[in-house]
């Protein structure tokens, strides 16, 4: 496993200020994943884009973390939903210009 | 330059509490937020303004100025300045009234705060310690089909900032690609938002994508359906031989492996192109090909 992949909490506890305790919350809710290597609690680099729209629904919009679980799911569904949407619009488009 | 109603747009009364102010605020923040509406452009802009009219409600100075010249904005700043003059000879030397600093830090408000607060500085309200990320900025880049057949480097401009993009082969149509660390500035040392670039494929060509297959129509002559053959069709790079079996009907699709569109991000890799077959019947038929197909008729009575 490449560990320059994977950022110390440490780290984006002091970068975001949030308190070590919110990242652990997050990890049992299952918002994200924290994973261990020399005794270093880290996450995956690809999570950080989450991480952070996590902590600004935190800071920003003072979700707790139930509700940002919730805009989450929702959110997930959206882009589910929008890629079906742009694959129908896309299939349309092609017969009615068959037609 | 319009101006702006700020309790509108919040949606309270004029003479509403600071407590009213910050209500309604976070629940329109809440509504409009960038993060919960993500590609909507409305709600960005209603996010902006619901900022934009929160940092001047919200500013007991401000929304003194605002409720005092709020209207009558252009002339703003000769009130401002026949106060202070009249403020100097009542005061004492260095006891002049504290005006507006400026704008504020978040910056991307509106012509007529801007003309109102001005630009740049704080707006006077101390901020808290708590850094901020920078905003994202949204692009949108228009490219041909063929254009996102081969990976190829572009650049973009943002801001004024030239930005080389090495765009890879296979992109699709509003596609957003981030390129992190190029949005706006963070607030108190934030890190700095990015740049999301949604691409915009127009296609031009007679192959419709479907993810990373390409479908297409052949015209087959009546024969070939009948009789079967040798067919040249167009790829999308080129063109290959066919073989059509004898008694091929009309609509019938046949899968060219790996002929379709890359895959993003899988070099070597392609999708499959789906011909669907439309057979053609002959017109302006002569007396003598009419007299055959009669007799061909007569071998098979429906």
């Amino acid at each position: 496993m490449n560990k320059e992949k994977y950022i110390p909490l440490i780290k984006l506890s002091k970068c975001y200020h949030v308190e070590m305790s919110f990242f652990n919350d997050l990890n049992e809710i299952g918002l994200i994943e924290i994973l261990t290597f020399d005794q270093n609690e880290c996450i995956h680099q690809e999570n950080l884009t989450n991480l952070e729209k996590i902590i600004r629904l935190h800071h920003e919009l003072e979700l707790n973390l139930q509700g940002i679980d919730v805009v989450m799911n929702l959110l997930q569904r959206i882009d589910q939903l929008q890629i079906e949407l742009n694959a129908s619009k896309r299939k349309l488009g092609f017969y009615e210009n068959d037609s | 330059m319009d101006y702006i109603d700020y309790y509108k747009v919040l949606g309270i009364h004029k003479n509403a509490s600071a407590d009213e102010i910050k209500k309604a605020y976070r629940k329109l923040a809440r509504k409009y937020h960038p993060d919960v509406n993500p590609n909507d452009k409305e709600a960005e802009l209603k996010f902006k303004e619901v900022n934009e009219a929160n940092e001047v409600l919200s500013h007991p100075e401000n929304r003194k100025k605002y409720d005092s010249y709020g209207k009558d904005w252009k002339h703003a700043e000769e009130f401002e300045k026949a106060k202070k003059q009249q403020q100097r000879y009542q005061r004492a030397p260095g006891g002049g009234s504290q005006g507006f600093g400026g704008g504020f830090s978040g910056g991307d408000f509106s012509e007529f705060f801007e003309s109102m607060f001005g630009g740049g500085a704080t707006s006077g309200r101390t901020r808290s310690a708590v850094q901020f990320r920078g905003q994202d900025y949204n692009a949108e880049m228009h490219l041909n089909l063929k254009d996102v057949y081969k990976t190829h480097k572009q650049t973009l401009n943002v801001n004024g900032k030239n930005i080389r993009l090495t765009i890879p082969a296979g992109v699709k149509n509003e596609q957003v690609i981030k390129i992190k660390g190029y949005g706006g500035e963070g607030i108190n040392g934030g890190p700095k938002g990015d740049l999301l670039i949604r691409f915009i494929i127009k296609n031009d060509t007679k192959f419709m994508r479907d993810n990373d297959n390409l479908l297409t129509t052949v015209e087959l002559p009546l024969y070939t359906a009948v009789l079967g053959g040798d067919m040249i069709i167009d790829t999308f790079d080129g063109q290959v031989k066919l073989t059509v079996k004898p008694e091929t009907q009309s609509n019938t699709k046949v899968k060219l492996k790996g002929k379709g569109f890359p895959v993003y991000k899988k070099e070597g890799k392609y999708g499959d192109l789906y011909i669907t077959y439309h057979v053609k019947i002959p017109s302006g038929l002569t007396d003598h090909e009419k007299k055959l197909f009669k007799e061909l008729a007569k071998l098979r009575p429906s």
